[in-house]
């Protein structure tokens, strides 16, 4: 189901994953997004953002597919998370959302994005909660953030 | 298209609107920051995260069980689609093979709740536009569909009623009786629609030719469902990537073709919808007909337990193409969900494809692209 | 005919005090009756205007309160006291004022377009002697009258500080001042044909010769022009641009709670009366009966149909016709933007007002 395009051309970058997903270093991919794009693979569907629990890794997967061949694609990034990712909101625009997103729930920066700042989460919350270390924080804004029934009863 | 003339010689400023999360015409609390010259928009920057209510960050402590009642409150105006889609997603982790009355049961759900939410959808669009008849008459026919719903599960608007595995429980005597009296009703009822509000004089000119998405616009800023088909790409996951047992059905596929204005207007998107509609009836006949007998609940595993993987599951709804990608571990609970909505990137194209346009046009261009923020913000 | 003002100066002459004192006294008797006139009509289409829209969109409209113990509940005159339960709720209302509005213009506004539809009410005659005040400039003071309410709507949206509020008063202002022109082209019309500005000497002409609206296919024309213009005068969808409910909430009335925003509501009905009536008057034959349609003779019998009692039904009667489409049309089509509203108005009403004007010249001197 996935394509084989990428990891024939990258051969020596890319290393190939169980379910035919396609794992990069994340300073490659920079090129390897241009390639992804001029292969025909313009509709990307979706990013999402892990947090594998141990030593401080994120990852990303991309989900591509081709409108025209009707192939998929999967790329997976894992990086450490003071990284920088190179951001592809310029060339597949529905990546600006998806990237805000991403920088909002698991704090992960995109280099070269048009306008990076929360999405879903107020403007002025501090934290990224998706983050598997993450936890409430006491007070927001001067409230006291409920922990358990005590609070409200 | 109106131009925006140099007003430098002037010293007109822009002015910044905001079409504030309480309006009547936004569809939910969604927040959207106008910049205008006069009546003139120049640049929409839309804010939400209002109704953000944690979807997957919840779904990391909950069983896959669990999971099911939360997914039917991210579009409730489609839950059952949710429901669907979520099942799809976890039978792919989990490899099961469903008996074919569940697989029925299911394609029968999904068609009536699509029909369900295109009333809404074109009564919504009518009421932004300002006919407000229109709305009551779909919101009418809509809780007749509301009344099937209640007799095979209970409920009104959420469901919880598609599993992993399977169906909560089997469907009520009576039930393709009631469903093919309804479909003998409401197939007339979309003529008195089209009369009303499709081949009006006043509609078509408010909506034809206003909001114009370009095919490759429309492609990259990874638009799906009607408002993609009213672009003039006949993309439908149910025809192009067939899950669930749609293969069987024969339906077509409604295109935009720029009949009242330019391809890929508001008219157009207003139409498709009119016309899936029509579509939908169809496969509900056939559906109606062809259903098996068996036990619904045989293939459900006792406990919910998939193997260490991934998997990215797509699945058509009224609004696109929503998808599910989870990450799981080995154990029974997720260790990452994560919903991949179609109003979120259709609401994204908003600033696209209306700049240049009035402040009233604003708003048809928003009703016509059918976004509900509960999926948006999850 | 007698003005009722002439009328009760007559009456009451055999009181010994200087005219004019009597002339102020005699004129609040009316000015009353005008009143009343007014608030009644505001219940009476209010409730129309909800059992209207509800049968149109197929449900049932108020149902519950009834009035000394008549509810109705499901039958059409079903709910027939929630008119008075809602104006006695609109009178004890809070009245809320925004803080930086502007706290004297915003109580003047609403003022100024009651005053614009009050003083409208002099010139109207109801029945063949029932006019407040005999003009024999009739129409022209109707129309001049009827502009002073824009002032009202400008000052609303001004006064209130908030951006959606401006925008429904200046769209506002830009429909109703332009809508006025066809609307006098047509009435142009109208005097040119019978030869005088008297409301009464309209009446006249039309009772020798027959309805206005059949006697020519211009005046045919001319009174659909009339018809459409006056629903964009009034604001009545499609095109309520101005308090355009999906866009601006309630565009210039927004800020508006309680007392005066029930007076906005009483002078915008009582404007689709005043504009229905003169409608009724100048076309459809005003307060003669349907007898007089064509100008075939009339057996003697029939003749009490035309009488001054009879009359003031037979006028709101077609009034009421008048304001049941006006309502009609709200509840089925979509509204107009705001530049098409424009075009409708310079592009397509003005020049046919004009070519009918000219063409009906034509043929009041062939005819």
């Amino acid at each position: 189901m996935n394509d084989n395009i990428v990891s024939d051309k990258f051969k020596e970058k890319c290393t190939l994953l169980d379910n035919g997903s396609i794992m990069i270093d994340f300073n490659d991919w920079e090129s390897i997004s241009q390639f992804v794009y001029d292969s025909g693979f313009d509709y990307l569907m979706c990013i999402t953002s892990y947090d594998l629990e141990s030593d401080d890794t994120l990852g990303l997967a991309y989900n591509f597919y081709s409108t025209s061949e009707k192939k998929y694609l999967e790329i997976r990034i894992e990086f450490n998370n003071k990284e920088e990712i190179f951001s592809i909101a310029n060339i597949w625009r529905t990546a600006d959302w998806h990237e805000r997103e991403a920088y909002d729930l698991m704090g992960i920066l995109f280099k070269g994005h048009p306008d990076l700042k929360r999405i879903l989460l107020p403007d002025d919350w501090e934290g990224h909660p998706l983050r598997k270390d993450w936890e409430e924080p006491e007070y927001y804004n001067g409230m006291p953030v409920p922990k358990d029934k005590s609070y409200w009863e | 298209m109106y131009k925006i003339l140099d007003k430098s010689i002037i010293g007109a400023d822009e002015m910044v609107l905001n079409m504030g999360p309480q309006h009547p015409s936004t569809h939910g609390v969604l927040r959207l920051k106008i910049i205008t010259d006069g009546e003139i928009v120049s640049h929409i920057e839309p804010i939400i995260g209002y109704l953000h209510r944690c979807f997957e960050k919840h779904c990391e402590n909950l069983s896959y069980e669990q999971i099911v009642p939360f997914t039917d409150r991210c579009d409730y105006l489609a839950a059952m689609h949710m429901g669907h889609a979520y099942s799809i997603a976890v039978e792919k982790l989990l490899d099961i093979e469903l008996p074919q009355r569940v697989e029925y049961i299911r394609v029968i759900m999904s068609e009536f709740q699509r029909i369900a939410s295109h009333l809404i959808a074109i009564g919504a669009f009518g009421l932004d536009v300002g006919a407000i008849t229109p709305f009551t008459w779909t919101l009418r026919d809509r809780e007749r569909i509301l009344d099937l719903f209640e007799q095979v599960t209970g409920a009104r608007l959420l469901y919880n009623y598609i599993w992993p595995g399977g169906l909560a429980h089997d469907l009520p005597p009576n039930f393709i009786r009631n469903s093919i009296d309804f479909l003998d009703y409401f197939e007339p009822q979309i003529i008195e629609y089209d009369n009303l509000l499709t081949t009006n004089k006043i509609f078509i000119e408010r909506s034809a030719d206003v909001g114009v998405m370009p095919k490759e616009v429309a492609i990259n800023y990874g638009v799906t469902g009607p408002s993609l088909r009213g672009s003039g790409i006949p993309f439908d996951l149910r025809k192009n990537e067939p899950y669930s047992i749609y293969d069987k059905f024969d339906f077509d596929v409604p295109v935009g073709e720029g009949k009242m204005g330019t391809i890929g207007d508001s008219w157009d998107r207003y139409y498709v919808r009119v016309l899936e509609m029509k579509e939908s009836i169809k496969i509900l006949r056939q559906a109606l007909s062809q259903i098996p007998d068996g036990d619904v609940q045989s293939a459900m595993p006792k406990k919910i337990r998939p193997k260490k993987g991934e998997v990215y599951s797509r699945y058509e709804t009224a609004r696109g193409d929503v998808g599910f990608y989870i990450r799981s571990d080995g154990k029974n609970i997720p260790t990452r969900l994560k919903m991949r909505s179609p109003a979120y990137c259709n609401l994204s194209v908003l600033n696209e494809i209306s700049a240049g346009w009035m402040i009233s046009d604003v708003i048809t261009i928003l009703g016509s692209l059918d976004i509900v923020l509960g999926e948006i913000d999850r | 005919m007698t003005s009722i003002v002439d009328y009760l100066l007559n009456l009451l002459s055999f009181i010994e005090i200087d005219t004019s004192l009597l002339l102020i006294f005699v004129i609040l008797i009316p000015g009353i009756g005008l009143f009343l006139v007014m608030t009644v009509n505001a219940m009476v289409a209010v409730y129309m205007e909800r059992k209207v829209s509800a049968f149109m969109q197929d449900r049932l409209g108020p149902m519950e309160v009834g009035l000394l113990g008549f509810k109705g509940g499901k039958k059409f005159w079903g709910g027939i006291g929630q008119t008075i339960a809602d104006a006695i709720k609109l009178l004890t209302k809070e009245d809320i004022v925004p803080d930086n509005a502007d706290k004297k213009l915003m109580l003047l506004a609403p003022f100024i377009i009651f005053i614009g539809a009050f003083v409208t009410f002099v010139a109207i005659p109801f029945s063949e002697n029932l006019v407040v005040s005999d003009f024999n400039i009739g129409i022209f003071y109707i129309m001049a009258m009827s502009s002073v309410g824009v002032i009202g709507i400008i000052l609303a949206g001004w006064s209130s500080n908030n951006k959606w509020s401006l925008y429904g008063a200046m769209r506002a202002a830009a429909q109703i001042i332009s809508y006025e022109i066809p609307i006098g082209l047509s009435l142009l019309l109208v005097v040119i044909v019978a030869g005088s500005l008297n409301l009464g000497d309209i009446v006249q002409w039309q009772s020798n010769h027959r309805w206005f609206i059949l006697h020519s296919p211009f005046t045919f024309i001319a009174f659909f022009i009339y018809f459409i213009s006056v629903v964009a005068e009034t604001n009545r969808t499609p095109f309520d641009i101005p308090e355009a409910e999906s866009e601006l909430v309630a565009g210039w009335m927004t800020e508006y709670s309680g007392f005066k925003w029930a007076i906005f509501f009483l002078s915008e009905y009582a404007n689709m009366l005043i504009v229905s009536i003169v409608a009724s008057i100048v076309f459809l034959g005003g307060w003669l009966s349907p007898l007089a349609i064509l100008n075939i003779g009339i057996p003697e019998k029939w003749m009490f149909l035309d009488g001054p009692i009879l009359g003031f039904f037979w006028l709101m009667i077609k009034a009421m016709f008048l304001i049941f489409v006006m309502m009609w049309f709200r509840w089925t089509f979509p509204r107009l933007r705001v530049d098409q509203l424009m075009y409708l108005c310079w592009k397509v009403f003005i020049p046919f007002a004009l070519a009918n004007l000219f063409f009906v010249s034509i043929w009041e001197l062939i005819f």
